[in-house]
């Protein structure tokens, strides 16, 4: 490929087999309405700590299910669990529990207890 | 010497639990605080000693508050428990004055017509034991009520009984076997020997015509011994070691120990003092509106006393407070699960039922700080501008502009000089953090809160979300005097700062938990609403008034759940049919307005509409944000 002048964009690769999928997983165990999610992007539009910093819960539920855990590690403390989310997305998914439960399994995983 | 073996089962019973209650109050004592230490010791030698016993009395033996909730349930509780006081209480004077000597021991009152059978033949005797007969009347008529109640709650007016661990059953079949037992026991010998009262010497001579009465007394005092031993052994791994803890905890109480923000011996002591008595189930929203029947604070007593995993049933909650004003027993329950979830309670370590004597103690083990800031991005150089009257909207509010266009026209009218801290947005008040346990995290939203309202010099700050007020009002440490608006609003009308026409609106008002119940505001938003409108009252005011589901505090509930507590609350406040459902947090507004017909505004949205117009070009001087829609709900 790289020979005609095409490559792929980094940005665009997926790589399952190198990618962690068990804290999505955890999530959706304990809080089944991670499914419902139709990425809107409501939840990012109305954030309270998204007017500060680029912090978006619609990226990072994206990356947390494709298994790219690093971004969402390092971010996802900086909601404030105001709840504006929950009242605004239009699939009733259950926002604030998904951070609850992603922060726990970040600790989980931190502990090897997960 | 009056002796015999079957007394020892009772004997080992009886020594061992006084011991270990002894034990566990010195352990108790030395977990206190070295303040609530001096505390307790002044309540125990000062004025609270005498309200404590008046409390014991009317609480522990009367059960005065279950019988204000629930008679029958009520009366089931008091003849049990003082009943059985008085049974124990006549028991010893008659063992003191018919017995062989003076000064007994405590058997020979329990077992008395055993070693007495001749006794209550007649005269003063006969009238004593009439009386002893018509208390295990009133024993055993109780008895029946728990019996029907645990096969069939309605009939005690009870929508659900609690349900029982292993353990608890064992407690539970021994504690029913004692009066009857008893009864049959003291039949059977006053049967053999032609004494005994209306009830014991009626049935006695009765079971006596057919049956061997002398023969067959004896095995039943060996049960009516057993089972009181069984009962007194089992009583610390099973709920109702609550007996004995409630007495402590009532001179707790009154000493004027609070539950604070870690477990502690208060902590411990409360929930050993809960009963399982269930009347927080049948308060609970989550139960009677959305089916959730495992969360009540009952079961998170159960768990903690259990050493069980208590996160999923520690977070699941609205912390409404319902329960909280109708616990018979006075516990904080609220206070005493925000300090389950402050505490990482993730492993569970009950494996033997022996463990449960020496119950390990609840350590106090908080969130560890991520090491990093979780909120560095916030702003340290965002400046406010300076005002008297600083309005901060929250979070919520930004969700319902009606309020904000409302507020601005009544803070317009006024004429005052205000200034709109989170207009573009600002940072969360850090109460949902502090329902979530983190209360490291809060802070940080508090301090960067606090420079802003410190830097704009406002001596009022105005917010219009009873979750910001609550935790404004208690956990910010500011030089500035705190209103919720519809406090606001009522000062703005007192002082005829404002001049609001009368709308002829007929309305019902919700109060919203974190403002009545959680902040004990409840007259004034209803002063205003009288000043503007008709106001109905509904079945749910004040301390018993409803959540509307949408609370903050649950972070486990599902939309779906929420949205059933929501359509079941709305419909009950909405049952006299009103024009409009009034609240006053735009929580609140928000959750009904997609849960009823009804139209749901604001209280300050009916007072904007309220305010003349004529006033609102006179005041008009803010510069900054001025008004151009008009405010128009109805």
């Amino acid at each position: 490929m790289d020979k005609f002048g095409f490559t792929l964009s980094k940005a665009r690769v997926i790589d399952l087999d190198s990618n962690d999928r068990s804290i999505a997983e955890y999530i959706l165990r304990n809080e089944p309405s991670f499914r419902l999610c139709i990425e809107c992007g409501c939840c990012a539009s109305t954030c309270t700590a998204g007017a500060y910093t680029p912090f978006s819960l619609r990226e990072l539920q994206i990356l947390l299910k494709r298994g790219e855990n690093e971004k969402v590690r390092t971010n996802i403390g900086k909601c404030m669990l105001c709840g504006k989310c929950s009242l605004v997305c239009p699939r009733g998914v259950n926002t604030r529990n998904i951070i609850e439960l992603a922060k726990k399994a970040f600790k989980n995983q931190e502990t090897h207890a997960i | 010497m009056q002796f015999d073996p079957f007394v020892i089962p009772f004997n080992i019973g009886l020594y061992f639990i006084l011991f270990y209650v002894v034990g566990r109050s010195i352990i108790w004592f030395r977990g206190l605080s070295r303040p609530d230490k001096l505390r307790l010791q002044r309540g125990f030698f000062g004025k609270a000693f005498g309200q404590s016993l008046k409390e014991i009395f009317m609480e522990s033996l009367i059960h005065r508050k279950i019988l204000k909730t629930n008679p029958r349930l009520g009366y089931m509780h008091m003849s049990l428990a003082f009943g059985w006081f008085l049974l124990i209480l006549f028991g010893t004077i008659e063992a003191d004055i018919f017995g062989e000597k003076h000064l007994n021991h405590p058997y020979k009152a329990i077992f008395f017509k055993f070693f007495n059978p001749e006794h209550g033949r007649a005269g003063f005797e006969a009238v004593w034991a009439f009386l002893m007969d018509l208390i295990l009347l009133f024993i055993l008529s109780g008895l029946l009520l728990a019996v029907i109640k645990r096969f069939s709650p309605k009939v005690v007016g009870m929508r659900k009984s609690t349900r029982l661990k292993g353990l608890d059953k064992v407690a539970l079949t021994s504690l029913w076997l004692i009066f009857p037992a008893r009864l049959i026991a003291e039949s059977l010998t006053s049967g053999a020997y032609h004494s005994g009262s209306f009830l014991t010497g009626t049935l006695g001579s009765w079971l006596a015509s057919f049956l061997p009465a002398n023969d067959l007394a004896y095995p039943f005092w060996w049960l009516y011994s057993l089972s009181l031993g069984t009962f007194f052994i089992m009583l610390p791994v099973t709920r109702y070691l609550h007996i004995p803890t409630e007495l402590f905890l009532i001179f707790m109480r009154n000493s004027g120990i609070r539950t604070g923000d870690k477990s502690g011996s208060f902590s411990e002591v409360q929930v050993y003092s809960c009963s399982s008595c269930g009347i927080c189930i049948d308060q609970c929203q989550m139960n009677f509106a959305a089916g959730i029947k495992n969360i009540q604070p009952v079961y998170l007593m159960k768990a903690i006393r259990n050493d069980e995993d208590t996160s999923h049933i520690a977070y699941n909650c609205l912390l409404c407070g319902r329960c909280d004003q109708k616990c018979p027993v006075g516990i904080e329950l609220s206070p005493v699960r925000m300090i389950q979830r402050r505490e990482s309670s993730a492993e569970s370590g009950f494996t033997n039922i022996w463990k449960g004597y020496f119950r390990k103690r609840n350590h106090a083990d908080l969130h560890e700080a991520n090491g990093h800031h979780s909120y560095g991005y916030l702003p340290g150089d965002q400046s406010a501008e300076k005002a008297e009257v600083l309005y901060f909207a929250g979070c919520m509010t930004h969700l319902t502009p009606g309020i904000i266009r409302s507020m601005t026209r009544i803070l317009d009218a006024s004429g005052l000089k205000w200034s709109f801290l989170d207009r573009d947005g600002g940072a969360c008040c850090g109460r949902p953090l502090m329902l979530a346990g983190q209360d490291r995290e809060a802070r940080e939203l508090i301090n960067f809160n606090s420079k802003l309202i410190w830097q704009s010099g406002a001596h009022t700050l105005v917010t219009s979300c009873p979750i910001c007020y609550k935790v404004f009002r208690e956990s910010y440490y500011l030089d500035v005097e705190v209103f919720h608006h519809s406090q606001f609003i009522k000062h703005l009308i007192d002082e005829d700062i404002v001049k609001m026409n009368f709308l002829n609106t007929r309305v019902v008002y919700h109060t919203p938990c974190e403002l009545g119940r959680g902040s004990g505001i409840y007259e004034e938003p209803k002063d205003v609403i009288r000043h503007v409108a008709e106001l109905d009252e509904t079945e749910y005011e004040n301390e018993n008034s409803l959540c509307c589901g949408g609370s903050l505090a649950n972070i486990k509930i599902s939309y779906s759940d929420r949205q059933k507590i929501a359509v079941d609350a709305a419909a009950r406040l909405t049952a006299s049919n009103p024009e409009v459902l009034v609240t006053s947090c735009p929580l609140c507004k928000k959750t009904f307005s997609s849960a009823t017909a009804t139209k749901v505004a604001d209280i300050c949205e009916i007072a904007a509409e309220a305010v003349a117009d004529h006033q609102l070009e006179k005041n008009n001087l803010s510069e900054t944000y001025s008004l151009k829609e008009s405010v128009d709900i109805f």
